[in-house]
């Protein structure tokens, strides 16, 4: 690893196999028969409200938390029964927990230090990796002379110095203000995109998982609820939870018949025939509704068309949000773009407006949650 | 127009900002006048007594000003072989209470709160009776005839009773006894604000438990340790009671010769010389380790 000099600075890239993970907390099941696969070199996020059971899963990763039952493999080692320091994981801890009483350097020097590394190897190490995370020059400093995002970045540094096989991430972002936390992200990815590292980071911001991640895996009451791109979590949901934890939506009820989807009397267009006979939930997007008023679609594909009153409009700068009230009772959500608010005026309350639903847009998702 | 209507409004504002800062150091002085009746009786408490002491230790029988009861301390081998003394035992005291302290504080502050809350009535239970009684206790329990030897030797471990009282020995564990709760307070207080992060990353990092506490753990207690030492320390120097019963008479330690020189002497002066050099030694260890713990706390931020 030493001598390829030219990716001295990057990790080991292992893939990672957590199967049929559970753990109990007395009768609490935190984590309910988890089982998923980590590509080398993949950056998977675990995503899910708090008590989903995500840092649970990140800690039996870490070692901090024994399972009750599972495995979990990194690269071809059994690592669940070994304890935390002999797992040779890297980890960006919440609160960073940088050692008070050591310097910057001596903070990243320390897990050099505790494998034996000679003095002017680990010194040019430190150099290299506080230079990979823009602190070059700020080994000398103590902890405390230092913002949150340079602790940030100090804490990541410190866990990869030491070419750890997997590098996990607990809310690596959450103690920033949102402007720093958005450059971070971006930030991180392309450090990962650099070293290569196997990546598992835990996060409860939506956003920052898709901004971030290869995939992202969805956890709600301790068990996986999918696991997917982001790209596909946003477009494909497969169940109510992802769809209403990641990105906006309103739901409207459907019913299936003979293989035909309806809401209310209207017959649904949509992307993928309807499968079984249970009622099931429209997803609706609000930027993925067409504002129609009357106009053709102008699409080739097929349009689903909703009626309704606007009883509500919001400014909030890059939009507008709608409330409609369809004529089926249901309220749903909608969004105007600032760039359309010079050809279209904002509808005032009470006026009628006709929302359009193309057909590939138009996803049914199971009604239970 | 526009530039005449807001300037006299900002004049307006500025004076009416002085008004408010007017209004707010008469605030104050009127809370510093609320503290006058503490301040003045803290004062004529603390300050007149040692102004007493003071006085006293500088002038003789006749009542004109001499050095001669400080030279006495320096010159009569006898006195500084007293402060020797003081001093190893309060080092040997300090150093057992150390060892025997550091690890209750660690297993307080590890153990659940409803457990280290049962604990900590157990430390601090003696307090609860007189210090007299406490050591008048120690000494049934350490005599020729006592608990421990009459123990020792049905066990059959010695065949003579041990000299555990009227001697140093007993001094020792009277003393250790009396002050471990001084060291072990405020330690566990200062374990207590440990985050336990620190030890998870030390783990993550490689450190085995061993070396995460070497390395990180003892450290990040070192404040709280100095803060016990330093007052375990200065209270043993001054000890009076326990080095009286417990001694025998064959332990000296400053107090007791204090004492002793109120009773020797006609006037106050010898005592209060030692009393002033008591006095003067704790406050330089105090302002010693001040400057130390500051100098630690700095570079813990």
């Amino acid at each position: 690893m030493e001598t390829s000099g030219s990716r001295s600075t990057a990790g080991r890239a292992l893939p990672v196999v957590i199967r049929n993970i559970v753990k109990h907390y007395g009768a609490v099941r935190a984590l309910d028969d988890v089982s998923l696969t980590v590509g080398q070199g993949e950056f998977v996020t675990l995503l899910g409200p708090s008590g989903s059971g995500k840092t649970t899963l990140l800690m039996t990763i870490a070692g901090f938390a024994r399972p009750t039952a599972g495995s979990i493999v990194v690269g071809d080692t059994e690592v669940v029964r070994l304890p935390p320091h002999k797992r040779d994981i890297g980890m960006v801890f919440q609160n960073y927990a940088l050692f008070p009483h050591m310097t910057v350097g001596e903070n990243v020097a320390y897990p050099l230090r505790l494998r034996n590394k000679p003095k002017a190897e680990t010194a040019e190490r430190v150099e290299q990796v506080l230079d990979l995370v823009q602190l070059a020059g700020y080994g000398g400093r103590r902890v405390d002379q230092l913002s949150g995002g340079q602790r940030q970045r100090i804490a990541l540094a410190r866990a990869i110095v030491f070419e750890p096989r997997i590098l996990l991430m607990d809310e690596p972002l959450s103690a920033l203000d949102k402007q720093l936390r958005e450059r971070m992200q971006i930030e991180i990815r392309r450090l990962h995109d650099r070293l290569g590292m196997t990546t598992i980071a835990v996060t409860h911001d939506q956003r920052e998982a898709l901004t971030m991640s290869d995939r992202v895996a969805v956890l709600h009451q301790g068990r996986l609820t999918q696991f997917d791109t982001p790209r596909r979590l946003y477009e494909r949901p497969t169940n109510r939870f992802v769809a209403e934890f990641i990105g906006e939506s309103s739901f409207l009820p459907v019913s299936i018949e003979n293989g035909i989807a309806r809401y209310g009397d209207t017959v649904l267009s949509l992307a993928e025939a309807p499968s079984g006979t249970a009622a099931q939930l429209l997803l609706l997007r609000p930027e993925k509704l067409l504002f129609l008023n009357g106009q053709a679609p102008g699409r080739a594909t097929a349009v689903n068309r909703l009626q309704g009153t606007v009883t509500e409009t919001v400014f909030q700068g890059e939009s507008v949000l709608l409330t409609v009230r369809l004529q089926g009772g249901h309220e749903i959500h909608t969004r105007l773009p600032n760039r359309q608010l010079d050809s279209a005026a904002v509808p005032e309350i009470g006026a009628p407006i006709e929302l359009g639903l193309a057909a590939e847009d138009a996803l049914l998702v199971p009604g239970d949650r | 127009m526009a530039i005449s209507t807001t300037a006299p409004h900002l004049t307006g504002e500025a004076h009416y900002l002085t008004e408010l800062e007017q209004d707010a150091r008469r605030e104050r002085r009127q809370l510093f006048a609320l503290c006058t009746p503490g301040l003045l009786l803290t004062m004529l408490l603390l300050f007149l007594p040692i102004g007493w002491l003071f006085w006293f230790s500088f002038i003789d029988a006749d009542g004109n000003p001499t050095f001669e009861h400080y030279s006495r301390i320096w010159t009569e081998g006898a006195y500084v072989q007293i402060f020797i003394i003081t001093f190893q035992i309060s080092i040997l005291v300090t150093a057992i209470c150390v060892l025997l302290g550091y690890p209750v504080a660690y297993c307080l502050s590890q153990l659940p709160p409803k457990w280290s809350g049962l604990l900590l009535i157990g430390i601090l239970l003696p307090f609860w009776t007189s210090l007299l009684v406490r050591t008048y206790a120690w000494l049934v329990l350490l005599q020729r005839r006592g608990i421990v030897n009459d123990t020792l030797i049905d066990l059959g471990i010695v065949q003579q009773p041990l000299p555990l009282v009227h001697n140093m020995t007993g001094t020792i564990i009277g003393m250790v006894h009396i002050m471990i709760p001084f060291l072990v307070l405020p330690l566990y207080a200062s374990m207590k604000s440990i985050d336990g992060t620190y030890l998870r990353a030390a783990a993550n990092l490689g450190a085995s438990p061993t070396r995460a506490f070497w390395e990180i753990y003892l450290p990040l207690s070192l404040p709280g340790l100095v803060a016990g030492l330093v007052l375990t320390f200065i209270l043993c120097l001054g000890f009076y009671i326990t080095p009286a019963v417990l001694g025998g008479g064959r332990v000296q330690m400053i107090a007791q010769r204090i004492e002793a020189s109120v009773h020797l002497y006609p006037t106050w002066g010898p005592a209060s010389a030692l009393g002033v050099v008591l006095l003067l030694l704790t406050t330089l260890i105090l302002l010693a380790s001040h400057w130390l713990l500051g100098r630690w706390r700095r570079r813990l931020g």
